[in-house]
């Protein structure tokens, strides 16, 4: 090494190589403005003092605490390689210098991610798992739901009135304009296909037949327990779970009320009474669509269509339709409730339980239906 | 001297008026708070000490009135200087307000992700730097606030707030909730970083150990505006019922906040 060598690398450092120790100075404004820039001008330097260093501070303008954790960072990286000395520091530095003594160690800042294949197996495992352990914990809480509701029968005074007239009015009145609606549009339509395909045999008068049928004994039980499972399921697990977050089901319990009894009773009760009864106002709504329809397409007077309703539509059809109401209600208060329950932590938890709630509800009316299609058919209702 | 304060006023209020509706909780507050300096707020319920830190902070909006920090008109600025000038200030929020989905280093990278691009091992490194000031261990980095006790959530937020190198800095309530020791070593935190970082600090607060502690003057909020601004011995002596029963209940006298005793004519002393 020979002569003075000044080496500029940045506006914030210059490097003099003239001794065996390199002599940087550290010069500008070592702030977080800076940082990103400093950072990459020091790993550039660091390769310059190969025998040692001394930092000169005595030129930094201004310094916050980035910059001061700059300069640890960077005592530190020469420090690996040779000995790292700091000097003249000044007065009004000294103070941030003193505050950040030294660079942090290296922590992990977020957990340990897998590979991906072992995430996928995890994944694949625990949905599996997590499967069979909500079914289980579903049955449970649909035997205690039930065993709490048998026992109310016997106990009437459990039945809170008050809570039970809300949800009727929650669940039952104000979703009869949204039911109401795509049922009549669902006949409407229903007859207006139905009748272009059923022309071409010239057999337009049986779209009667075809809308009474379908849409008594599937199509409006089945609409109405999906939109009354995405309307009140999701609100039944948004409201039980706020509740959760907010430790009021936990008071519940220390207060000695049942939170069954609170909570689930009267919106099953309340669903137990609304369903069918939506489930019938769909049908009529339906039927109504249909009449419409049929009147404006294919000139069939409402007057003809009931008559030739009354001859084809039995009574069977309505029932077959109307009887499945009770067990979707079960199936969307139980799974809207359970959810909400089950709702701990974090608002993140409540979000991913209401998703949980409709999508298993929706699905379970969905299963059910088709069991109910198969068996009334095996025994021919 | 009263010239010589003028130009370190940091927060200067004029004839503050807010509203909820026909609900008036500010009318015609002023309150100055000076560089480097701690300034506690204190008040009943519901006299508005968070809605003046929030409107400070522009997350309401006064109906009447001005507010200056650092001598730039709040809500007269363009988007981009609005921006720059919230570099300036760090606030913990009551709760501490992390976000759930983040680890507490990912939380403290928040800020310096959106205002800057710096390379991800400079980035943990100033977050764990942040993190350690704050007072946390290391390993509670990769943790999720969930997994955190209510002081060290606290702390988390602490280290968010300062991740910008603020000037000033808003507390609402940080000692709410946290046991004896956390607070009062949680009131030594924010004296300790206020002292090395030159920081000025806004603490709303009911604590009346962390009033006693860590505040240089005292600011009483009450009939919708600033009763008193002024240190702490001079707080106590002010001749305002809610103000009395406020510094001389059970609980102050606990927190060693002795006003003159009419009797023997002591001093006011703060012990």
């Amino acid at each position: 090494m020979s002569g003075s060598e000044y080496v500029t690398i940045s506006p914030f450092i210059t490097v003099e190589t003239s001794g065996t120790t390199a002599m940087v100075k550290l010069l500008g404004d070592w702030t977080l403005d800076n940082a990103g820039q400093i950072d990459r001008d020091m790993h550039q330097v660091a390769g310059l003092c190969q025998n040692g260093a001394i930092l000169d501070c005595s030129d930094i303008q201004g310094l916050d605490t980035a910059g001061a954790l700059l300069v640890r960072r960077y005592a530190q990286t020469v420090e690996n390689i040779a000995p790292a000395v700091l000097t003249g520091v000044l007065a009004r530095h000294k103070n941030l210098l003193d505050v950040v003594s030294a660079c942090p160690p290296s922590a992990p800042t977020q957990p340990d991610h897998d590979s991906w294949y072992i995430t996928v197996l995890y994944e694949m495992g625990e949905s599996a798992f997590s499967f069979f352990r909500s079914a289980k914990n579903l049955l449970g809480f649909i035997g205690l739901v039930l065993s709490r509701l048998f026992g109310a029968l016997f106990e009437p005074s459990r039945i809170r009135l008050v809570p039970l007239v809300h949800q009727l009015e929650v669940v039952g009145l104000k979703a009869m304009g949204i039911v109401g609606l795509i049922s009549f549009l669902i006949g409407a339509v229903m007859v207006n296909q139905g009748a272009v395909q059923l022309a071409k045999f010239g057999a337009d008068i049986f779209v009667i037949d075809m809308l009474g049928i379908s849409h008594l004994r599937e199509l409006g039980i089945l609409l109405t327990a999906i939109i009354v499972a995405g309307r009140s399921g999701s609100s039944f697990t948004a409201q039980i779970g706020s509740m959760r977050l907010n430790e009021e089901v936990d008071a519940m319990s220390t207060l000695g009320m049942n939170t069954l009894d609170i909570l689930v009773l009267p919106r099953l009760l309340a669903m137990l009474i609304a369903l069918p009864l939506l489930g019938f106002y769909a049908d009529v709504l339906g039927v109504f669509g249909g009449i419409m329809m049929a009147w404006f397409q294919l000139d069939i007077t409402p007057a003809n269509f009931i008559v030739y309703f009354r001859d084809v539509v039995s009574l069977d059809h309505f029932l077959a339709g109307i009887l499945k109401a009770p067990f979707f209600a079960i199936v969307i208060v139980v799974s809207g409730c359970y959810h909400g329950l089950a709702v701990s932590g974090s608002a993140a938890s409540l979000g991913i339980r209401t998703t949980r709630s409709v999508v298993q509800s929706i699905f379970l009316v969905i299963v059910l239906d088709a069991f109910f299609a198969v068996f009334f058919t095996s025994i021919g209702l | 001297m009263n010239n010589d304060r003028d130009k370190n006023i940091v927060i200067k209020v004029r004839g503050l008026k807010t509203m909820f509706g026909d609900n008036v909780i500010h009318n015609g507050l002023d309150l100055d708070v000076y560089r480097g300096e701690i300034l506690g707020i204190v008040g009943g319920s519901g006299t508005g000490k968070s809605v003046l830190l929030k409107t400070i902070v522009g997350l309401n909006k006064q109906s009447e009135g001005s507010i200056e920090v650092n001598g730039r008109i709040q809500g007269t600025m363009t988007d981009e200087e609005d921006r720059k000038s919230r570099r300036e200030w760090g606030v913990l929020f009551q709760d501490g307000a992390l976000f759930t989905s983040l680890t507490v280093a990912q939380n403290v990278q928040v800020p310096l992700r959106e205002h800057f691009d710096l390379p991800p091992d400079l980035m943990d490194c100033l977050s764990l730097n942040k993190i350690t000031m704050a007072g946390l261990p290391l390993d509670a980095a990769c943790k999720f606030p969930s997994d955190l006790s209510g002081g060290m959530r606290k702390r988390a937020a602490l280290a968010r707030a300062l991740s910008l190198d603020p000037h000033i800095l808003f507390l609402d309530e940080p000692t709410a909730g946290l046991d004896p020791i956390g607070a009062s070593a949680f009131d030594a935190l924010v004296m300790e970083l206020r002292d090395s970082l030159g920081l000025t600090v806004f603490l709303v607060t009911h604590d009346l150990d962390t009033l006693s502690r860590t505040c240089d003057r005292v600011a009483v909020l009450g009939e919708q505006k600033i009763l008193i601004n002024a240190s702490l011995s001079e707080v106590v002596e002010l001749d305002h019922p809610w103000v009395q029963d406020y510094f001389k209940g059970p609980r102050a006298r606990a927190a060693g906040i002795k006003s003159r005793n009419v009797e023997n004519g002591m001093q006011p002393v703060l012990v």
